[in-house]
């Protein structure tokens, strides 16, 4: 599947893009696997930047290491760890080893991570991020001065469709569509009639939407992200078929319910396509795109 | 105004150790409303510190006075004389009087007394919140008057991160989220399209380190 992602995105197939987590250390053996497990699969791999806070191997250099795997890599960058100028250079430097995809975040703030004491940046954050790349584009700096020889990037964001209250949410969302993002990788979906409404309303910008789908591993997982982690709501029956798997059954319902949503999105046209998040369960991705007949 | 807290009294005990001749200076403005550094606290201090040196039989002299204002000149030159005969002051000023003090008293010994910690209100009695960042390029006309700089974590200016939930910081569940806060204070004022426009990266020039900033009237001086 190595079509450019932008070439991807306007091919009007369905979408699947997965996820890669650098690791962290210099034995890059396990994220080349995985890597090699999903590069053929899917239309794009992210490759997630300091996620959680948490510091990694850089996205850039994974994404370097997808593109010579073969793969096509989605950069993702946050505004946490680099001011405007590194965050720049960063995207030239990208642009040079040919990745042209980037998914443009604020980022996870610095104390939930494992660097508590550090400096948080955000000098720039996610709707400036993607500004930032529409100007480069334009053979400018966001300083004004002019580049020799100008990037292209295919520039994406994020949603939470589920965001309660939703309304700042969407104010954010059309901020970044006016700025040109081309495409979005939603926060986890698990009530498709909530995320049916919010493809409603988005459906009437012209961008692509990825629904994100976290990997369910167990019906305690389930219920922690309702306690713990913003915009995602995975409704009680959910919950109830992840409890009633059979022992050491947990992971393999997890993986056949987020089959059956990823089949539903495709069947009735609900989003353009799916993000794919199985967090520290990269390897069963291809069972997951099997179950949903992908 | 300028919110502090005192240093813990096992730190401030540490730094004395060894001296015989000590004298406490405290601020009666910013860390006086906030029961850090003003005449009550800095008697309490002076006293403990008395009791707690004699209990350990070691004799050391503690005096205490505290000027309206350290951060100003005219308020200091009061008392600069009665600190020379001492081998250190304790400063209980935000970190700005402790600095004109020791400018003013070179080459005496100066030490802060107290952690400054933000520029704050104070919506009930003993609690302060941080309000300001003194950032240099003010926006709460458009944000409802509520300082998305000071009150977000991450002082973004378009919008809520992914991180908020019903309302509330990624950070700390016990937070509100600015951009919900300001996000409904437009939206019952009529002027949401005051944030519906894209803010560009803030100028971080205006607020160049270290500022200094001279009236009009007293330029060429």
């Amino acid at each position: 599947m190595a079509v450019s992602f932008k070439d991807a995105l306007q091919s009007g197939d369905f979408i699947v893009t997965a996820e890669v987590g650098p690791p962290k250390g210099t034995d890059i053996a396990e994220m080349k696997a995985h890597i090699s497990l999903l590069k053929d699969k899917v239309h794009g791999i992210n490759m997630t930047d300091n996620q959680s806070s948490v510091m990694r191997l850089s996205s850039l250099v994974g994404c370097h290491i997808i593109k010579e795997m073969g793969g096509v890599p989605i950069l993702q960058m946050t505004g946490r760890d680099r001011n405007r100028m590194a965050l720049q250079s960063d995207l030239l430097s990208a642009s040079v080893l040919g990745i042209d995809t980037v998914l443009c975040l604020t980022g996870d703030h610095i104390g939930l991570g494992d660097h508590k004491e550090a400096k948080p940046v955000h000098d720039l954050e996610s709707l400036q991020i993607l500004k930032a790349i529409r100007t480069l584009e334009s053979g400018m700096d966001i300083g004004g001065n002019p580049l020799k020889g100008a990037p292209k990037f295919c520039a994406g964001a994020v949603v939470t469709p589920e965001a309660d209250p939703i309304e700042p949410q969407l104010m954010k969302f059309e901020k970044k569509v006016r700025a040109g993002a081309e495409f979005f990788q939603t926060q986890a979906v698990y009530d498709l009639e909530v995320f049916k409404r919010f493809m409603d309303y988005a459906g009437r910008f012209d961008v692509k939407i990825l629904a994100g789908i976290v990997l369910l591993t167990s019906a305690r997982m389930a219920t922690y992200m309702n306690q713990h982690v913003a915009g995602i709501s995975v409704p009680d029956s959910l919950i109830a078929e992840m409890a009633g798997a059979p022992k050491g059954g947990a992971l393999q319902k997890g993986i056949e319910i987020a089959g059956r949503m990823i089949r539903q999105i495709k069947e009735e046209g609900i989003a353009h396509g799916v993000h794919i998040m199985a967090i520290g369960k990269e390897t069963a991705v291809p069972d997951i795109l099997q179950a949903a007949n992908l | 105004m300028i919110v502090a807290e005192r240093k813990p009294f096992d730190e401030i005990k540490t730094m004395l150790a060894g001296c015989r001749k000590v004298f406490i200076l405290g601020c009666d403005t910013c860390v006086s409303v906030c029961m850090a550094g003003g005449k009550k606290e800095v008697g309490l201090l002076a006293s403990q510190l008395r009791m707690s040196f004699k209990k350990d039989g070691k004799d050391i002299q503690i005096d205490e006075d505290t000027v309206e204002r350290q951060c100003n000149r005219e308020y200091m030159e009061l008392v600069l004389n009665k600190l020379q005969d001492y081998e250190l002051v304790v400063s209980m000023a935000c970190g700005a009087g402790v600095q004109l003090l020791a400018d003013l008293s070179e080459p005496l010994q100066i030490l802060p007394g107290v952690n400054t910690r933000f520029i704050g209100m104070t919506p009930k009695d003993g609690t302060w919140e941080e309000r300001c960042r003194a950032c240099g390029d003010c926006v709460l006309g458009e944000t409802g008057g509520i300082c998305p700089v000071t009150v977000c974590a991450k002082g973004i200016l378009n919008g809520p991160c992914g991180g908020t939930d019903h309302g509330k910081c990624e950070v700390d569940p016990e937070k509100d989220c600015a951009w919900t806060l300001i996000y409904r204070r437009l939206e019952k004022m009529g002027k949401l399209d005051n944030i519906r426009k894209d803010f560009p990266p803030r100028n971080h020039r205006v607020q160049s380190h270290p500022a200094k900033q001279v009236h009009e009237v007293y330029k060429g001086e």
